[in-house]
């Protein structure tokens, strides 16, 4: 299954998606980061701002996802997490975190983030590792908004970062419910 | 300063070091990192239009803060471009500056040239880039109501960082002139400073 999803997101990135330089993606990244800072002069409520700037992008990325692939509806919790990863992190940069952690009632797990873009280049002040910044945060509001609109209420933070001085970056997800398939409410 | 204290901030020095070793062993010469998805660059760069729209009052406000953004991209573009450029020597001249932006700098950050570099006819301390279709701004429709609104503006920061690195500081904006089959044809306007124009006058003449 795996494997399948492996090729699937391979194949997306190298023949369905239009590219761009990484780095100018990656300085773009930091600048906003930096505008953030400068904005709000707490990290905490950086933290809490890339969230919502990658739900706002999380939601409109699925449809991207779904369009590009022919992806039928995932079974679990084990299933949508490959697809985020293999699919998912593929497509948009290139990389495919690793899927692991799970915990006993397969309703959480973890990204590992081996080789994430957002940290090329990226050294942290000390005062941003003391107040709590966690640089890459946008992409926990991705996965977040992504999953919402498939119908899964889950809760992502990060738990580890390299640029912080961790030995990996983690990504924590947890599956908090389910929501039934209804009739969306209109959206004027 | 209480000892566990004093251990926990070690801790997180010895960390910061940990990260800075990592930094400074990765070679910057090549690029490590060929591409991510356009799509990628494009969501991000509505949410930065959008998060400074909402910080903004004016459409002017709106393209400083762009710009602002871009700066601070062109700084780091700036700096990689003359690590890797084996042949090139850091320009003082306007033209060369220009030609540099135009050449190399369009080509490592949009796979191409930029379709035109002009001088304007009406004064010439101002310089045209032109790019016909601006691939980052690929998806972006700019709503009637804000049609004075450039998205170039973040090119023209990153442009604006470049031509100060290089000593030729100039104002630079952005301004999107349709042409058939264009809608985000973007000229980047350059005015230079005028110390900077003293300085070619003398240039040249000591030539």
């Amino acid at each position: 299954m795996a494997k399948q999803y492996r090729s699937i997101g391979e194949e997306v990135w190298k023949n369905k998606v239009e590219k761009v330089n990484a780095e100018l993606f990656i300085f773009t990244y930091g600048s906003l980061v930096v505008q953030l800072i400068k904005d709000y002069e707490d990290y905490h409520s950086v933290n809490k701002q890339l969230d919502k700037l990658g739900y706002n992008i999380g939601v409109r990325l699925i449809d991207d996802i779904l369009s590009r692939t022919n992806l039928e509806k995932c079974k679990d919790m084990r299933e949508t997490a490959e697809v985020i990863s293999k699919i998912g992190f593929r497509m948009f940069l290139n990389i495919a975190p690793s899927v692991s952690a799970w915990s006993a009632d397969s309703k959480e797990f973890s990204l590992i983030l081996d080789d994430n873009p957002l940290n090329d280049f990226c050294e942290l002040p000390p005062r941003a590792v003391q107040g709590g910044l966690w640089y890459s945060n946008v992409l926990c509001g991705v996965v977040r908004g992504a999953l919402e609109m498939v119908g899964l209420l889950v809760k992502v933070e990060f738990v580890r970062d390299v640029v912080r001085g961790d030995e990996v970056s983690e990504i924590r997800v947890r599956l908090e419910k389910v929501l039934d398939e209804e009739v969306p409410v209109g959206d004027d | 300063m209480a000892t566990a204290q004093r251990q926990s901030l070690l801790k997180l020095d010895n960390k910061a070091t940990k990260r800075a070793n990592m930094l400074l062993e990765q070679n910057v010469a090549k690029q490590r990192r060929d591409k991510v998805s356009l799509n990628a660059f494009a969501l991000l760069f509505s949410e930065i239009i959008q998060y400074s729209q909402n910080r903004v009052l004016g459409i002017q406000d709106l393209e400083s803060k762009l710009s602002e953004i871009g700066y601070r991209v062109g700084l780091r573009v700036f700096e990689l471009a003359m690590w890797r450029e084996k042949t090139v020597h850091r320009e003082t001249r306007v033209l060369n500056t220009l030609v540099f932006i135009n050449t190399v700098v369009w080509r490592t950050l949009f796979d191409k040239q930029a379709d035109s570099l002009e001088r304007s006819t009406e004064s010439e301390d101002e310089y045209m880039i032109t790019d016909n279709e601006p691939s980052i701004l690929k998806f972006i429709s700019v709503p009637k109501e804000m049609s004075s609104f450039s998205p170039g503006a973040f090119i023209s920061g990153v442009v604006e960082a470049i031509v100060e690195c290089c000593q030729c500081p100039a104002r630079v904006t952005s301004h999107v002139v349709p042409a058939d089959g264009m809608p985000l044809r973007t000229v980047i306007l350059l005015k230079f400073d005028k110390e900077v124009m003293g300085r070619e006058k003398q240039l040249e003449a000591g030539k």
